[in-house]
């Protein structure tokens, strides 16, 4: 993964728990540019322990001069998030991941739908600025609980095409009305929980959206689990991952190599061959097919664990 | 460095040649005695000084030949070069690309001045001065895509990425080994790649394309594909079959050596910012087999390559017809000795 390492200029709270940081390049160099929905990968030398997270860019895509990602504290999370929180400052050295994107916008669209839920707002904070630039008619609905919560509303421009749904304040999105009243041509993305995604897709199967216009990318970590252990083919070892930790980073941690992207099960990059199963994989990607996931004969470690027996991996 | 530009043409009476020079570095593409097909992709960040990998974009002594002949073709069929109206902004990032490498690795050729969004580009070799603001397509003579690709060797495919795939949406399509950008426009990374045998089978298609979906900014990559060719015709297009198709019945056993030609593909594909589609430069070499074999390493190994190729390979590439002579030509130069890894000459 190629990588660069740049410096920490700005850290500003955008809600209680989310934050705004800003990276520039220590020498004032212009770091290479993005389309909306890109994201990084940030790398957290927490003790022990080397956490790669990726956030999605909220900067100008065309800006060279910095990064800038929000990052909302999850104190129950596996603890990127609390290390971006507690313990990085203005001042410090952190290594980034060029810009990759799995969530572009089609350029093709007659129009654009943005559907955010929560901390899904952040990969269209970039695409609103492309789109504006594309001058392409476009709307965004962004659904939060509370105002408080929405971390959101200090990113966004103050444009009729931008919709706030507050459930707190009883104004919940209406996904019918907004897939109901949309010219052909029209391409939709959705980020946020998955159960937003689903209702979204649902919406447009019942509507006849075709499923080719509909996008969406799930924010998703490693969710954590019991501890499993794994047996490497190709060297005999046997490797432990812990509950916290993926199997991805217990590879790592073992110095095993193993490409990588995107780090939440959706590129497909560290796709591995299980050459032995004596048990239940818990597929948690969004890249297996449903039949592949049922033969139990691939896995994707950066998201997916394991409970039974014995797993052996192609390694 | 310095280049002299030859004075050739690539049909007609095809007085293409290549220098002494030209020949030790052409790409030889066999780096065993064998040849299938596998995800032969490596990074293409540099490679042995003098070789055509060496730069991000390969100038030699063909250049403004070249540039020439697709200017001939293009005023005969415009649709060689398309672009659907999407594709602009990574038209736009195609010519940042290139010409940044090229003023960077070439200085004494190329050159660019960029004050913001107004930009200065000067190619001395084709005596082209051109002041244009980056991002106005109407500051330019003709779209970016077609601007750049004007000055550049080689062919280029812009290939947008979405739903999980590439998509062939825009290029510039003059010096094919026989496929059609007007017939592939459109069509998706498995839908233009279908008429390749046995690569389906093989799952050769589905591992690159994983890969290249994830393909990084600044990670350009490479590989080397081959074809033979009667005489030196960059335009080997199905448009004009009728033009070089029957060319292929002019090989005999007195004409092999000068008029059948290894024809190499440097492949490279890149990952454009703005647009997050993937360039695909494919630019083509072409050596004669009389001044292959001056290189005793590639004489060998070719024969053996040729000799046992699978036949529906042969047939695919269009050589079938002509394998015995080829062949035949290339024993004499095969004394049975092992060959040294690699593709460098020895």
């Amino acid at each position: 993964m190629k990588s660069q390492l740049l410096r920490v200029t700005a850290i500003e709270p955008l809600s209680p728990l989310v934050s705004r940081f800003r990276f520039e390049h220590p020498e004032g160099a212009a770091l290479p540019l993005f389309s909306g929905g890109a994201h990084i990968v940030v790398e957290m030398p927490d003790g022990e322990i080397l956490r790669r997270n990726a956030y999605s860019l909220i900067s100008d895509p065309l800006d060279g001069s910095c990064y800038e990602i929000a990052v909302r504290r999850e104190d129950t999370g596996r603890g990127g998030s609390r290390f971006m929180h507690t313990k990085v400052a203005v001042g410090d050295l952190l290594r980034l991941s060029v810009p990759l994107n799995l969530f572009s916008l089609d350029l093709r669209a007659k129009k654009h739908v943005l559907i955010a839920g929560g901390i899904g707002i952040t990969p269209f904070i970039a695409q609103l600025r492309q789109i504006a630039r594309l001058q392409v008619p476009f709307e965004l609905h962004y659904a939060a609980r509370s105002r408080d919560e929405a971390a959101g509303l200090k990113l966004l421009p103050d444009v009729p095409q931008i919709h706030v749904h507050i459930s707190d304040e009883g104004n919940r999105m209406d996904l019918g009305a907004i897939l109901g009243a949309q010219p052909l041509g029209t391409h939709v993305y959705t980020c946020g929980p998955e159960g937003l995604i689903d209702a979204v897709a649902e919406t447009g199967r019942r509507l006849g959206w075709p499923k080719a216009v509909l996008h969406s990318e799930v924010f998703m970590s490693p969710p954590p689990g019991a501890p499993f252990e794994v047996t490497l083919e190709k060297t005999g070892r046997t490797i432990s991952v812990a509950p916290h930790q993926s199997l991805l980073e217990a590879l790592e941690a073992s110095d095993v190599e193993i490409e990588w992207s995107c780090r939440g099960g959706a590129c497909g990059r560290c796709e591995t061959g299980v050459s032995a199963c004596d048990g239940h994989i818990e597929h948690h990607d969004h890249w297996l097919s449903d039949d592949e996931k049922a033969s139990q004969t691939k896995i994707m470690p950066c998201v997916s664990r394991f409970q039974g027996a014995k797993l052996a991996l192609d390694l | 460095m310095t280049i002299r530009f030859n004075d050739e043409t690539f049909r007609g009476d095809y007085t293409y040649h290549n220098s002494p020079e030209a020949i030790r570095r052409f790409p030889f593409p066999f780096d065993q005695d064998s040849y299938m097909y596998s995800v032969n992709i490596e990074p293409h960040a540099g490679g042995r000084a003098g070789s055509p990998f060496e730069k991000r974009f390969d100038v030699d002594e063909h250049y403004v030949s070249e540039m020439k002949d697709r200017a001939i073709t293009l005023a005969e069929d415009p649709m060689r070069c398309q672009s659907l109206p999407h594709m602009d902004l990574a038209g736009w990032d195609f010519l940042e690309l290139v010409m940044t490498s090229k003023a960077e690795d070439y200085p004494e050729l190329f050159e660019l001045h960029r004050d913001g969004d107004r930009w200065h580009w000067i190619n001395k070799p084709m005596g082209i001065e051109q002041r244009f603001t980056f991002l106005d397509t109407t500051t330019l003579p003709c779209g970016p895509l077609e601007y750049i690709t004007r000055q550049t060797q080689g062919d280029h495919a812009l290939l947008d990425q979405r739903e999980g795939n590439l998509w062939m949406d825009a290029g510039m399509i003059t010096s094919q080994a026989d496929w059609s950008l007007d017939f592939d426009i459109g069509m998706n990374f498995f839908e233009w790649h279908a008429p390749v045998p046995k690569a389906h089978e093989m799952g050769v298609f589905q591992r690159a394309l994983k890969f290249l979906l994830n393909l990084q900014q600044g990670a350009p990559v490479r590989r080397l594909n081959w074809t033979m060719t009667v005489n030196p015709r960059l335009d080997t297009s199905p448009e004009n079959y009728h033009k070089w198709g029957p060319e292929k019945r002019t090989i005999t056993p007195e004409t092999v050596g000068s008029k059948q030609y290894l024809r190499v593909e440097l492949q490279t594909l890149w990952r454009l910012p703005r647009s997050n589609a993937i360039a695909f430069p494919i630019r083509c070499y072409l050596l004669s087999l009389e001044d292959l074999v001056s290189v005793p390493k590639w004489g060998r190994r070719l024969h053996r390559v040729l000799r046992d190729l699978p036949d529906e390979l042969a047939e695919y590439k269009g050589f079938a017809v002509n394998r015995p002579t080829i062949v035949a030509y290339l024993a004499q130069f095969d004394d049975g000795e092992p060959t040294s890894p690699g593709i460098f000459p020895d």
